[in-house]
């Protein structure tokens, strides 16, 4: 059994929730730069010009890319072989509140979803945990804003639906939020499993590089498929028209329901945020 | 001057703005509707829809981009009425703001969502005016200089994203 102190959880939730917010990850930089290539629209073009500008401004001077720091989503894989010394749940939120703190980034969240009052800290983080084998605790911060959040949709598909059924409400989806979720998105897409696990899929599907594509062939080309049809919406990014719609559609799947399909669409921004670190 | 922006032009805004979001808006509509003097003149005055991070010590203001501007669309025609002109954010509007921007003449800019670091840096000054409490939330009065946004729906209506989208569609066609 390893023991891991949870003052060291403190401390890495801190440093990567700063980290997360200020540095895009290189698989979304590499994404826009390529739509950018791409793109044939003027207005298009201006806008992807600025998002780039914009997250090398935030990466020079160490400040949040976007001012929606996010709720903040902490994924735990846990070793079995594991053992932390002191209160985990407690440790994460400790973390949160020094990286939002010391970071300077914005406080998010209310104590209560409709009494709504600002907890100062952006605690609770959200918290995700499996248990996986071996003795190493990995942890992913997620900082995820609202706007994109918002724009999601969940809806249980009768298995006669099928994968035509799926490609139909992905795309509502993703047109029925056109301008708001700040295009050019990543879209995550949960398939299977209960009510809850379809969406749980849908966030865990966001936190997959954007360059990677399902290993099931499948799946894979239904990313690619998806990908094609969202970007021929002509939403375009900021939803001024334009190609450049969606830099990516990720899609996780879990066994289901003989009765059931459910599926989840987790929409996300073009400051699509995940850094982690493996203790 | 309201009246005189088109949808689709691409402008850059100086002067003084006001910010406010969910919190803010529900209570300046509510003053309104006691018939109370608002904290800020509110004739022709723009107000941006941001919740900006805090300010680091050598900084005006944090990252300071656009929230999405429907959940603002409860309270926009108050504020319309009462001699609003401007509002920045991103997003759709609903019907009821439109015909409030239309009879009153004002005029819905869209900022880059998600560039606010780009966008901090066209604000030169930021003090809080109201609902310090709020945070983020609170008012402030920014003076900005050089602002990029897009005029996307103007005083008769016109919106952008169904245009721009069906311009870019019928290129392709």
């Amino acid at each position: 059994m390893r023991e891991i102190d949870a003052k060291l959880i403190t401390e890495t939730v801190a440093a990567l929730a700063v980290e997360a917010n200020c540095f895009l990850p290189a698989d979304i930089k590499s994404r826009i730069e390529k739509a950018r290539s791409e793109e044939k629209w003027e207005t298009a073009q201006g806008i992807l010009d600025k998002i780039i500008e914009n997250y090398g401004i935030a990466a020079r001077d160490n400040m949040p890319i976007c001012q929606d720091t996010g709720v903040c989503c902490v994924f735990l894989r846990i070793g079995q072989d594991v053992h932390i010394t002191g209160d985990l749940t407690e440790a994460v939120n400790a973390g949160v509140k020094k990286g939002y703190g010391e970071g300077y980034l914005r406080k998010s969240v209310v104590g209560d979803p409709l009494k709504r009052v600002n907890t100062g800290d952006n605690t609770p983080a959200m918290l995700y945990t499996e248990i996986v084998p071996g003795d190493k605790l990995e942890i992913t911060v997620a900082p995820k804003g609202f706007g994109s959040e918002n724009m999601s949709q969940l809806k249980m598909l009768k298995p006669s639906d099928g994968v035509e059924g799926v490609k139909a409400f992905v795309i509502k989806t993703v047109e029925e939020a056109g301008p708001n979720p700040c295009p050019p998105i990543v879209v995550g897409v949960g398939i299977g499993g209960t009510f809850d696990k379809a969406a749980y899929l849908a966030k865990k599907a966001l936190m997959r590089s954007a360059e990677e594509r399902n290993s099931d062939e499948f799946y894979a080309e239904l990313e690619n498929e998806l990908l094609e049809k969202i970007n021929a919406l002509g939403i375009g990014p900021q939803g001024f028209g334009g190609r450049t719609t969606a830099l990516a559609v990720n899609i996780e799947t879990m066994p289901t329901h003989i009765a059931g399909l459910p599926v989840a669409v987790n929409i996300n921004c073009h400051v699509t945020r995940h850094k982690s670190a493996v203790l | 001057m309201a009246r005189d922006i088109k949808s689709g032009e691409s402008c850059l805004l100086s002067g003084v703005i006001y910010t406010a979001r969910d919190a803010a808006h529900k209570r300046l509509v509510e003053l309104l509707e006691k018939g109370e003097k608002l904290p800020f003149d509110i004739e022709n005055a723009t107000i941006y829809y941001v919740g900006p991070t805090p300010a680091k010590p050598d900084q005006v203001i944090g990252s300071a981009g656009p929230t999405t501007s429907y959940r603002m669309d409860a309270y926009s025609p108050a504020l319309i009425a009462a001699g609003e002109t401007g509002m920045i954010g991103k997003g759709k509007r609903g019907a009821e703001v439109v015909e409030a921007m239309k009879k009153y003449g004002a005029v819905y800019f869209a900022a880059i969502g998600g560039a606010g670091a780009l966008l901090s840096s066209c604000i030169k000054s930021a003090e809080v005016v109201c609902y310090e409490d709020l945070g983020a939330e609170a008012v402030r009065r920014l003076v900005v200089e050089d602002l990029p946004v897009v005029a996307v729906i103007d005083s008769e209506g016109n919106n952008l994203y169904e245009n721009g989208r069906k311009a870019y569609l019928d290129s392709l066609a």
